[in-house]
């Protein structure tokens, strides 16, 4: 039975731990709406990004000259996964949903008998991954100084995976990360990103009928060349966006819990602080009480 | 007067402009191009540059733009900047920052297609510093 003082510290110290998680929720509501604003600034770039896309795929027809990061390189032998995860914890399942995601599919591709190279995007990720495929991570992105995500953290992201495409070192390239639904939910999400899966996601506005006599300026084969390394980094940034909503959100319903939890505790420990309080005070009356009546 | 149109100013980052506009002036990779309402389709990737909207109401706004594309159709225009800022908010060390990595690139160039490419850009670049900041 721990003593009256033990209880009392107990007490004390899970109250300053409620007071910290408190404090934790509200920052992350705070830092979830701006990355709520920031997914959603976002958005109309990446939207047109998509049906200017379709359009010039159309009017270039899939030909031969088409870059080759939109075709692939026909095999598909080595798969580069891009893990997009937070870059601190206490976020509840979070990170740990991604991780699992990304390593079903490594387990999928390894049985396949298919090749794999992880980058980390983000360091719980790494710390999760490192554990098994230790030997599979070529590269570790680290964006611990970054306040504010912009376009530029996407972009040399992208550059990497361009520059590795160019070299061959790998055919696939795959990206994970966190779909934002809501507060409570993200939904972790794989995405192929090279060889391009566009034609599917984006139809071309066919409404004003203006697409087929378009001019270009230069060559659609030109532009097409410039459109896709940088489509790449729009969706880079898009999952880099969606992830930090996510990670607040998960942030905020997990402190959420863990200052309800810090309040049931300390009902908890109060009832059994202030029963046994009651219990000396009552030994002590009976104390005095027969030790008058011995008298 | 002439005819409004619409005109949208995207970057990654945020929508800058959507507004009816009177005419914009694109740094089109081969040659600055006025557009106007009813114009042509045309598909044309952007070279650093200053990119003047003029208002339907007459008045005038200036806008840097980092690289991109515009996908100019009859209704409108939109124009997908790499990076934009208003003029009178260039942030001079960020463009010199561009300027040197530009330089960098330049150098360390490996074959001649994509030297005289970073040497294109670069050039461009320098250009587009001479333009914006006079003092």
């Amino acid at each position: 039975m721990p003593s009256l003082k033990d209880l009392r510290n107990r007490i004390a110290s899970v109250k300053a731990t409620q007071k910290i998680t408190k404090a934790m929720q509200m920052v992350a509501a705070a830092k979830l709406r701006r990355a709520q604003e920031a997914a959603e600034a976002a958005r109309p770039y990446s939207e047109r990004m998509g049906s200017v896309l379709a359009n010039i795929t159309q009017a270039v027809g899939g030909g031969g000259d088409a870059p080759a990061l939109m075709t692939g390189t026909g095999k598909d032998d080595v798969h580069l996964l891009v893990v997009c995860t937070a870059e601190r914890g206490l976020c509840g399942g979070f990170n740990s949903q991604i991780a699992r995601h990304a390593r079903d599919h490594i387990r999928r591709l390894l049985a396949d008998g298919k090749q794999v190279k992880i980058i980390c995007v983000g360091k719980k990720g790494f710390d999760i991954l490192r554990r098994d495929y230790a030997s599979m991570i070529i590269e570790r992105v680290d964006l611990r100084e970054v306040k504010t995500l912009g376009f530029v953290n996407a972009d040399a992201i992208a550059r990497k995976v361009i520059h590795l495409f160019n070299e061959g070192a790998f055919d696939v390239c795959t990206l994970f990360y966190s779909q934002f639904r809501s507060v409570i939910s993200q939904i972790p999400t794989a995405q192929q990103i090279i060889p391009a899966a566009t034609a599917a996601s984006a139809q071309p506005e066919t409404a004003d009928g203006a697409s087929a006599v378009y001019e270009y300026e230069p060559e659609p084969g030109e532009i097409l060349s410039d459109l896709i390394p940088r489509n790449i980094a729009v969706q880079i940034f898009r999952a880099l966006l969606e992830n930090a909503a996510g990670e607040m959100g998960a942030k905020m319903s997990a402190m959420d819990n863990a200052t309800r939890n810090a309040g049931e505790m300390i009902n908890k420990l109060s009832i059994t602080y202030n029963r046994q309080r009651q219990a000396q005070i009552t030994k002590e009356l009976i104390e005095i009480i027969s030790g008058a009546e011995a008298l | 007067m002439a005819e409004a149109f619409k005109f949208e100013l995207v970057s990654p980052e945020r929508l800058l402009v959507s507004a009816e506009v009177e005419s914009v002036v694109i740094p089109g990779a081969e040659g600055e191009m006025t557009v106007m309402a009813h114009h042509a389709p045309v598909m044309t990737t952007i070279k650093p540059g200053v990119v003047t909207v003029k208002n339907a109401s007459g008045s005038e706004e200036r806008y840097v733009v980092f690289g991109g594309f515009a996908d100019i159709v009859p209704a409108g225009c939109t124009l997908l900047a790499e990076s934009a800022v208003a003029v009178k908010d260039v942030d001079r060390a960020d463009l010199a920052r561009r300027i040197q990595e530009a330089k960098e690139d330049a150098a360390d160039a490996k074959d001649d297609q994509s030297r005289s490419k970073a040497e294109q850009f670069l050039s461009q670049l320098t250009t587009l510093e001479g333009a914006i900041l006079p003092a």
